[in-house]
């Protein structure tokens, strides 16, 4: 077969450099005449080919690009407040970042997902993790908006998260750090054999992509780093990369680089599964809370849960078996044909692959060399499927391009490698500028990637970009990878730090894009669909101000009567129903962000007037013409004072 | 039946077409629309080309102080009993009459037709030309008057920052075929008559 191929591959490859050359007019004349300038270029009015969802690290946000032109869309507000958008300030968001340990603005947010279908991308949902207070977040893609929020019990450093099954079955919730489980006042030093390790397995209702937490496995004390879900013939398992499993509680740059492997923990979640829904696990008191923002109500509501269920992994034989890998490994990426797992060793000269075949035929033939508190090691030799022989320093991370190749960042060597599965030699490598982290290539945690471009992550960009003091940007750098060669094509800057990403073709998303919100549908206890319909209410010391906003005016925009000490919620309705024209509000002294609501949506602040007097309010969007004139007026009198409550538009208050 | 009375029946049944489809469509095109807004205008009612188009036309149009768009106009309710009117006599005369009346029919409503446009037109000049005095903006033509914001009747013009087109829909091709049905079997009747 190849062999008849190739004389037509090569016929066809000379037609089409002829045909090329008859229409040079048109810039598109292969690869290899192109310049790099041209490959990302994405002319005025053109839509990029691809979504790219990259994590902003310590911004705690996540934050949308476009592919290969690189520029930015939006930021998503997801675990950090912002005032943009006045996410976290707003009385509707306000409960999505809720936690047992009460409201925490802010988190470390890492690796992006998007949701799954048979094994294929399906650009409904993103789900990310925040790190330092354990959490997973879900974004819905059509309106790019953060709508649930599950706070992950009995865990600490949300880490290997947020990965998802091959039909979106699961989101995994990987703890970084061992903790006592449940945590207790205990000496640090007796971590070994106390502490654990919980992997939260987080199930996905498929229509409407509900979360909630089936089972927690209670793992050892090592630090579970990074995981992937096999898929096709390994769906049904997922796989979990450790360090530490000496299991050093101090030092750990030192003792916890002692073992020459550790361990890649591979889980049977089907099988644990089953065991679960026969009745199986302990019920655990455990406080966690579970924030879930309504579409139709525009609001987020806040339920803290009081128990999960564990299951010990000695009580489910066959579900847990540990692979030994070399040496601390960070990335734990499965090939699209679920056959090879590999485990990248940051400390390791070489990359190690596992074969899940070999993995099934050893626990088959109880090939084991030990166990580590009674899970079961495998031989080393009996699960490896191959070693690519020292490819560079540092390897992080591996995605792969769906035609045999897989590439490889290289942290300590700034590096992209890109390498042959099956015959595991190296193909070609790239320089990263500087200290590449992770990498992506549009569809890289699925069955189906589209191997055209890879994106690496960097750290350092020291001299890349002009100098804005002493913190300088992050960056992302764009590759070809359709060639034989990989070829840089650009730089361009991110938020935080662009740890992880996540990317999709843009057809996916766009179709099912959300233009406006129905004003009939807005469900929001405070809603006022109509200028008549707008008043003022007081209930004792609250003042409920339930106001509409069009262009280019406040309804009301004089209001009389609020007194200083007063609590005064302005919920605000935008009677528009045109896409693209949100309009902003703010209060002058109110101690929260603007609003800014899009049409048919209905958001509220918190005003405290201190102070009396007649103060302003104004549209905070440049909304229309007449934008400027977007305005109005509360007249703030003393606490005792007899001022009527007292409204209007368009006249004079009576 | 006679073939003249099958065509004029034809031609009676044929503008009943304006209850299933819009008359005519006003489309307004500008920088900040990549979808246009536009209206459709039914025998018996104003609809939205895509959803919310009436209430942002009307958005966009009081900024020069036109009215909004009514809900409804007096002629929705005259318009429809127009038609029945008509298909009846035009059914009538299908059933009893002899060519002549096909002609009466005919000229009956080019009149109707040619009095619904001028209507029309009345209304879409105090559309866009009765503006509220306290207007936000306030345009002069170059010779001084003050700006009219009228689409057209039929044809395409620019406003301000709009293009506005004004077209008939399917509804008026029913009715145009009705018409002109009506004439062709006073022809054919005609021919019927003296060949006869
Ligand atoms: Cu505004």
């Amino acid at each position: 077969m190849k062999k008849v191929l190739k004389p037509i591959v090569t016929l066809l490859g000379i037609l089409v450099a002829f045909t090329s050359c008859n229409n040079d007019s048109k810039s598109n004349a292969g690869a290899l005449s192109s310049s790099a300038a041209e490959k990302v270029y994405v002319k005025p009015g053109d839509h990029d080919e691809f979504y790219a969802f990259i994590s902003g690290g310590f911004s705690g946000q996540l934050s949308v690009y476009g592919l290969p032109s690189g520029r930015l869309f939006k930021v998503i507000p997801v675990f950090s407040q912002d005032a943009e958008k006045a996410w976290g300030y707003n009385e509707e968001t306000k409960p999505m970042l809720n936690t047992s340990h009460g409201f925490i603005p802010w988190d470390d947010a890492h690796h992006p997902d998007i949701s799954q279908t048979n094994g294929e991308i399906d650009g409904r949902w993103v789900f990310i993790n925040g790190n330092n207070t354990p959490r997973i977040a879900k974004i819905d893609l059509s309106t790019f908006e953060t709508t649930e929020i599950i706070e992950v019990p009995n865990s600490a450093g949300n880490h290997s998260s947020s990965f998802v099954t091959e039909n979106t079955e699961y989101v995994v919730a990987g703890t970084r750090f061992s903790i006592p489980i449940p945590q207790k006042d205990m000496p640090i030093k007796d971590y070994k054999g106390n502490f654990k390790g919980a992997l939260t397995f987080i199930s996905v209702e498929p229509e409407h992509g509900h979360m909630d937490i089936k089972f927690q496995l209670i793992m050892p004390g090592f630090d579970y780093d990074l995981s992937h879900p096999g898929r096709g013939k390994s769906h049904g398992w997922f796989f979990f990369t450790t360090y530490n499993s000496e299991e050093a509680n101090t030092l750990l740059e030192v003792n916890a680089s002692q073992n020459d492997k550790d361990f890649i923990a591979a889980v049977n979640w089907k099988k644990i599964e089953e065991y679960v829904n026969n009745g199986g696990g302990t019920m655990m008191p455990s406080k966690y809370a579970h924030n879930v923002y309504d579409e139709s109500t525009h609001s987020a509501t806040s339920t803290i849960k009081e128990e999960v269920l564990t299951v010990n992994p000695l009580d489910v034989p066959g579900a847990v078996y540990l692979l030994p890998t070399p040496k601390s490994p960070h990335g734990c990426d499965v090939d699209p044909s679920g056959e090879y797992i590999v485990g990248n060793g940051k400390l390791s000269a070489n990359l190690t692959v596992h074969s899940f075949t070999k993995m099934l035929d050893a626990i088959e033939n109880k090939k084991f060399a030990g166990d580590a508190y009674g899970i079961p090691i495998i031989n080393f030799e009996d699960v490896l499927a191959g070693v690519v022989e020292q490819p560079g320093l540092g390897p992080l991370h591996t995605e792969f391009d769906g035609k045999g190749n897989a590439y490889t960042t290289f942290f300590i060597s700034s590096e992209v490698v890109k390498w042959k599965l099956e015959t595991w030699e190296v193909v070609d490598r790239q320089p990263c500028y500087y200290s590449v982290g992770h990498l992506m290539i549009p569809g890289g945690n699925s069955q189906k990637p589209w191997g055209k471009y890879v994106l690496a992550m960097n750290k350092i960009t020291k001299d890349r970009y002009l100098p804005t003091g002493p913190e300088v940007t992050q960056s992302a750098q764009l590759y070809d990878i359709s060639g034989d060669k990989m070829e840089l094509l650009l730089d361009f800057p991110t938020i935080g730090e662009p740890h992880y990403a996540a990317g999709c073709p843009a057809d996916l998303i766009k179709p099912r894009s959300k233009k406006i919100f129905k004003l009939e549908e807005n469900n929001h206890p405070y809603a006022t669909k109509s200028e008549a319909d707008t008043k003022v209410v007081r209930d004792g010391n609250t003042v409920h101000v339930y106001m509409t906003m069009i262009r280019s005016h406040f309804s009301p925009d004089n209001i009389e009567g609020i007194k200083v000490g007063d609590e005064v919620y302005f919920h605000v309705t935008n009677l528009e129903q045109d896409y693209d024209v949100p309009h902003g509000v703010s209060m002058i002294g109110a101690n929260t962000s603007e609003l800014l609501i899009m049409p048919g949506q209905t958001e509220t602040f918190k005003w405290e007037p201190k102070q009396v007097g007649v103060w302003p309010f104004y549209c905070t969007d440049f909304c229309s013409a007449l934008h400027q004139e977007m305005q109005g007026y509360v007249r703030v009198s003393a606490a005792n004072a007899n001022t009527p409550l007292r409204w209007s538009l368009g006249e004079d208050i009576e | 039946m006679k073939k003249s009375n099958i065509i004029m029946l034809l031609a009676a049944i044929l503008p009943l077409g304006l209850f299933l489809f819009p008359l005519w469509r006003i489309t307004l095109e500008a920088p900040q629309y990549p979808t246009p807004l536009a209206m459709n205008i039914h025998i018996n009612d104003f609809s939205d080309v895509h959803p919310h188009d009436i209430k942002n036309i009307n958005l966009m149009n009081h900024y020069v102080g036109m009215k909004y768009i009514p809900d409804a106009i007096p002629e929705f309710k005259i318009f429809p009993l127009g038609i029945i009117i008509t298909t009846v006599i035009g059914l009538i005369i299908a059933f009893k009459g002899n060519y002549k009346w096909f002609l009466f029919w005919f000229i009956l409503m080019i009149v109707l037709s040619s009095a619904g446009l001028y209507d029309f037109y009345i209304w879409e000049h105090d559309y866009g030309h009765n503006l509220d005095p306290k207007a936000i903006m306030k345009f002069t033509n170059p010779d001084g008057s003050i700006m009219g914001f009228q689409p057209p009747l039929f044809g395409t013009k620019d406003i301000l920052n709009f293009t506005a087109h004004s077209y008939p829909r399917l509804g008026a091709l029913f009715l145009g075929l009705g018409i002109a049905a009506s004439f062709i079997a006073y022809l054919t009747g005609k021919k019927n008559h003296k060949t006869v």
